[in-house]
């Protein structure tokens, strides 16, 4: 069939007319890609899969904000001592219930230093209230990168440094004081701290348990299966607030803030995990199903590279965007606890303790600004729905 | 049909007995207990006859008995000092801080817990089974925005704001009553229309709050299942033949997105509960949650693990409810076919 001497690859001919058992052969190189170049098309889809995620999730205009805003709050979690012009639980008891404060940039129509009018205090003994006016005839500057308010770092050094610095004997409530004249805004500033890590140390605890049980549930199936399966379900019906009420209120009152905080989170991410089970499940036993996983093992992959290469990318993205939707319940939870008294407990901060000191209606009718906590609270959770939305639109780029 | 839904009914069954083991474990996680507290302040303050009592009590409750078995005469399947008695033979256990049985204790906030969340409930599916369904047919409209705005706030808003905010405007701008679940005179009084009426009116606030946060979800499922539905040939073709455009979305494509609006329910309900309970302590109505929350902080734990107990039942005898509502819809289910 083949002539001696000619290459098919060199060159092929044209099936004569005369010999029907000459096969054609193309002469053009062979080309592996040629079955999946759909003409140009989609290009894009040849790209790798993180650029493809990357370029989805920039177009998502909302969660690409959320993102940024969310990160920045991240940031600021470890300098918060620096970043609150007063201590978290330090008392001025000449500005109870402070009306915030509103900084000028303008004097007599020309750009000066920001500065602040003091406010004087008068008792309405009417109303049984502190009225606050301000005093119009002077102007405090505020300090700006300043020694003030004393505190310890992490715990641990001591500092005075701040980035901003009520004016040399004056105040700077930005938001207002509460009860005890505590600044709001700095009462906000470390409350985030701890309402921020909370769905994160909860995320891990429900990451942990249920990637563990779905995982062992989706390989091993059989009994083990079925007993996680009926697991699942037993938590699934278990209203998760009286319940969380209840094992919060095991935690023995006598404990430092610091492993209350940590029991709570725990406590959290206790009642999370059945949701992200199942998911993990039902998508390890599908995967295990595909094709490229047979075809994985048929040349002889070890079981560890498949799971490494072939599984977790996968299932990865799931998990990712299932945590992000769940943090914001845990950061609800933890209020929701706090609010009632029952999760952590002053002098610890969160926004939920904040909130605490707004649960009767003359707060909210007489020094609105104390339930100022709510605002971070509504923020972030929404944040982090719209983070979890553009994520579930981005992880899968082939759609 | 009938054997569906006996399984289903085993079911609930096995997974109350498991519930039930948890709560009791739960209850009794907390160092102590209501009467060794009680025990050691009437010793510190010399009083024999009440530690006298408060033994008895002990003794009468077999607080000293193992865990496991405190939990089965508890349920009633192991005889304590008394016999038989415990939930199996409808004997709710005994309130230590109130000295009166957890029956008497609770009463009828058993019945204004159902009827709050029932009303919760049917709020949600009467809010957002239009909402939603226009918010799919004018996908990417105003009204489409205006609905996820409003579903988002619900979804990011601490229920127990909500309630404080509404509760203020309400009371101040419309007269809407403030807490509680009727008018104080009515309270205690045999059911009547006027006390009927009274429940109506304060019942706006709390099921608003409480069925914000559902309602959010449910509009945002509905109308994602919705959307499929109407890209389907089959609308196209009903379309092209030229039928009316609320025949056109009613006639198939909604009761086909209407089956996981039923199967949610069971995602729905428990949180549903949980929001109540914090939004009646808010609004102060008259529910299990105030009495949940005085019973964990005295350490009250059989009037705890009662209502613990009860909330949980609730919610698996509306996941119940839901099961039989879509073996009802969907034949698929009825038949145990391979449709799920």
């Amino acid at each position: 069939m083949k002539e001696p001497g000619t290459d098919p690859l060199q060159g092929g001919r044209a099936p004569s007319p005369i010999d029907p058992d000459t096969r054609y052969v193309d002469g053009v190189a062979y080309d592996p890609d040629a079955d999946t170049d759909i003409g140009g098309a989609r290009p894009d889809l040849d790209m790798p899969t993180g650029k493809l995620i990357r370029r989805r999730f920039l177009r998502h205009r909302l969660a690409v904000v959320s993102a940024l805003f969310l990160a920045f709050l991240y940031l600021c979690i470890p300098f918060v001592e620096v970043i609150a012009p007063y201590g978290a639980n330090q008392r001025d008891a000449e500005h109870l219930f402070a009306p915030p404060q509103a900084v000028h940039l303008f004097h007599d129509g020309s750009l000066v230093a920001p500065y602040v009018y003091p406010t004087v205090a008068t008792a309405d003994l009417e109303k049984f209230q502190w009225t606050y006016e301000e005093d119009r005839s002077q102007r405090q500057n505020l300090r700006f990168f300043c020694l003030g308010d004393p505190y310890q770092f992490w715990g641990l050094i001591d500092g005075r440094f701040h980035i901003v610095c009520p004016p040399e004997g004056g105040t700077l409530f930005l938001l207002g004081a509460d009860k005890l004249g505590r600044d709001i805004f700095s009462r906000l500033v470390y409350g985030m701290r701890v309402s921020l890590t909370v769905g994160l140390i909860g995320i891990a605890i429900s990451l942990l348990i249920g990637i563990t049980l779905g995982g062992a549930a989706g390989y091993f199936g059989g009994w083990v299966d079925a007993t996680v399966q009926r697991m699942i379900e037993v938590i699934r019906s278990l209203p998760e607030l009286p319940i969380w009420l209840a094992l919060s209120a095991a935690v023995p009152p006598q404990w430092s803030p610091v492993s209350v905080f940590l029991m709570i989170s725990i406590i959290l991410g206790l009642l999370d995990w059945p949701g992200l089970a199942r998911a993990v499940r039902s998508k390890l036993l599908s995967l295990r199903e595909e094709e490229f996983v047979r075809a994985a093992e048929l040349i002889g992959a070890s079981p560890q590279r498949i799971i490494r290469t072939h599984l977790i990318p996968n299932f990865m993205s799931h998990i990712v965007v299932s945590a992000s939707l769940s943090i914001p319940a845990m950061i609800l939870g933890e209020t929701a606890l706090s609010f009632l008294g029952l999760g952590l407990r002053p002098p610890a901060v969160s926004w939920g303790v904040m909130l605490n000191d707004a649960q009767d209606l003359t707060i909210i009718e007489f020094y609105p600004w104390v339930a100022s906590a709510m605002i971070p609270v509504i923020l972030v959770v929404l944040a982090f729905n719209f983070l979890g939305d553009g994520l579930r639109d981005a992880m899968d780029p082939y759609s | 049909m009938i054997r569906y839904l006996a399984s289903r009914v085993v079911t609930m069954g096995f997974t109350l007995a498991l519930v039930s083991a948890l709560v009791f474990f739960i209850i009794n996680l907390p160092p102590g207990d209501f009467l060794s507290n009680q025990i050691a302040e009437l010793q510190a303050q010399g009083e024999s006859a009440s530690v006298a009592k408060a033994e008895f009590l002990r003794a009468q409750y077999s607080l000293d008995a193992p865990l496991w078995k405190q939990y089965l005469i508890w349920l009633g399947a192991v005889p304590g000092p008394d016999g038989y008695s415990g939930l199996l033979q409808g004997d709710w256990g005994w309130s230590f801080e109130f000295d009166q049985p957890v029956s008497d204790v609770l009463g009828e906030t058993l019945w204004l817990t159902v009827l709050v969340n029932l009303a919760a409930m049917l709020f949600i599916y009467a809010v957002s089974l239009p909402l939603g369904t226009l918010a799919a047919v004018r996908a990417g409209g105003v009204t489409d925005y205006v609905v996820a705005f409003v579903g988002y706030i619900g979804l990011a808003t601490p229920n127990f704001l909500l309630a404080l905010i509404l509760l203020y405007y309400g009371e101040r701008y419309l007269d809407l009553p403030i807490g509680g679940l009727m008018d104080e005179r009515f309270e205690g009084e045999p059911f009547s229309f006027d006390k009927f009426k009274s429940i109506l009116v304060h019942l706006i606030v709390p099921t608003i709050v409480i069925g914000t946060a559902g309602t959010a979800a449910m509009i945002r499922r509905l109308r994602a299942n919705l959307l499929d539905e109407l890209g389907k040939p089959y609308v196209t073709t009903a379309k092209a033949k030229g039928v009316p455009p609320v025949k056109r979305v009613m006639k198939y494509p909604l009761r086909a997105a209407l089956n996981p609006f039923v199967a949610d329910i069971g995602n729905l309900l428990p949180s549903l509960v949980s929001g109540s309970v914090l939004v009646s302590v808010v609004l102060s109505l008259p529910t299990l949650g105030p009495a949940l929350l005085a019973a964990l902080r005295s350490q009250d734990h059989y009037l705890a693990g009662f209502i613990l107990l009860f909330v949980s039942a609730l919610t698996l005898a509306g996941m119940l409810v839901s099961d039989i509502l879509l073996a009802i819809l969907d034949p698929r289910i009825r038949f145990g076919g391979r449709g799920r």
